[in-house]
């Protein structure tokens, strides 16, 4: 009995520590097949920094500086979006392709689908003025305001902003305050600058 | 916030469910149970409120699938023929994931437990659950669970002794 009791345990500890080659790629084959997955992401490096994507059937509905882990984006994916959440790279090639180009300069446009279910309230309407700026130019947040439908909002506004779930690709980036000054950004005003000098901007500020 | 993401699941319990399948299904159906494990999890992700024990969970699911296959292969027969095709399968293209053969022997005794037996067995050596685990994930009682692990043992060591 101790004998047989002992070799199990010694055959378990024996068995592969390590799945075999491929298993991931097949589970994700699966997984996208099975039409079980409601949203898909990917976490990749882009010139802009590490970035995670994530898209449901709409469209892309989330796009987040990594620099501090991904953790915290998938919490609140599963909590926001739904808990069925799958890391498939290849639902995310083409907007990759897009943010890499977009990052050195080749394209000044993106053609991405995007699912607007997390932005809500005065946030939409604040949104939807920004995605109106083009590259190149710039806005500010008292402009963005009166867009939206609510003169002198600037300050709601900038709270909107800052909680953009698409950065870039609505270009919360290109809202400054009036007179010039930088205000926020969620992933970091050395980035906010970043981006702008990428689409031509001469900067001083800040 | 303690709810964990699907993907951390993955990548934290992957290993362990591949390794507890190798055990109950063999390497041949491990790939296949690892897959509809994975997929029922993922289907029944929103329904799961506790998180406190994803590893018992996981197993649970992995467990129903080596059920699953048991009774699949009896409809289809011959366990032996696919452990042979398993192996040949390991010398030709190098995969790491095949057990010794002198356990693979071991274990092919183990799946020939009989049901009960060979499922309380295997979590319990393999998955490392507790009894009370094994009895949650079976829908016995933790004294059953026990028993079962030691008529397996009885039974494995008549089998040696002979």
């Amino acid at each position: 009995m101790i004998h047989i009791r002992r070799d199990l345990a010694a055959a378990a500890c024996r068995l592969p520590v390590r799945p075999p080659a491929g298993l991931d790629d097949r589970w994700r084959d699966s997984a996208q097949a099975s039409g079980a997955v409601d949203v898909a992401y990917h976490a990749f490096d882009t010139p802009l920094g590490r970035l995670l994507a994530a898209v449901t059937r709409v469209g892309l509905v989330r796009l987040a500086f990594i620099d501090h882990g991904e953790d915290r984006v998938l919490r609140e994916l599963s909590v926001a979006v739904s808990p069925r959440l799958v890391e498939l790279p290849s639902r995310l090639a083409s907007i990759r392709r897009e943010l890499e180009a977009y990052g050195r300069g080749r394209i000044r446009a993106f053609d991405v689908a995007c699912d607007w279910q997390l932005i809500r309230g005065f946030a939409e309407p604040v949104l939807r003025a920004t995605g109106a700026i083009a590259y190149g130019e710039v806005s500010t947040y008292a402009a963005i305001a009166r867009a939206a439908g609510v003169a002198g909002a600037a300050r709601a506004a900038g709270n909107a902003l800052a909680r953009n779930p698409i950065p870039i690709i609505i270009p919360c980036h290109r809202v400054l305050r009036t007179g010039g000054g930088l205000g926020g950004y969620a992933g970091g005003l050395e980035r906010k600058r970043l981006l702008l000098r990428l689409e031509g901007h001469e900067l001083e500020l800040d | 916030m303690d709810e964990v993401p699907f993907p951390t699941l993955y990548a934290a319990h992957r290993a362990a469910v591949y390794r507890y399948l190798v055990a109950a299904v063999g390497p041949e159906g491990a790939e296949d149970c690892f897959q509809e494990t994975f997929l029922a999890a993922l289907r029944a992700f929103p329904r799961l409120v506790d998180h406190r024990n994803l590893r018992a969970w996981i197993l649970t699911i992995a467990h129903r699938k080596a059920i699953d296959h048991h009774r699949d292969r009896r409809r289809r027969g011959s366990e032996l023929a696919s452990a042979t095709r398993a192996a040949r399968r390991a010398d030709t293209d190098g995969v790491a994931a095949i057990p010794e053969p002198a356990d693979e022997a071991l274990w092919a005794r183990v799946r020939a437990l009989p049901s009960r037996q060979r499922t309380a067995l295997t979590l319990r050596v393999v998955g490392d659950l507790s009894y009370a685990a094994i009895a949650a994930a079976t829908g016995t009682s933790a004294e059953a669970s026990r028993q079962n692990v030691h008529l397996a043992l009885v039974r494995l060591r008549r089998e040696t002794d002979r």
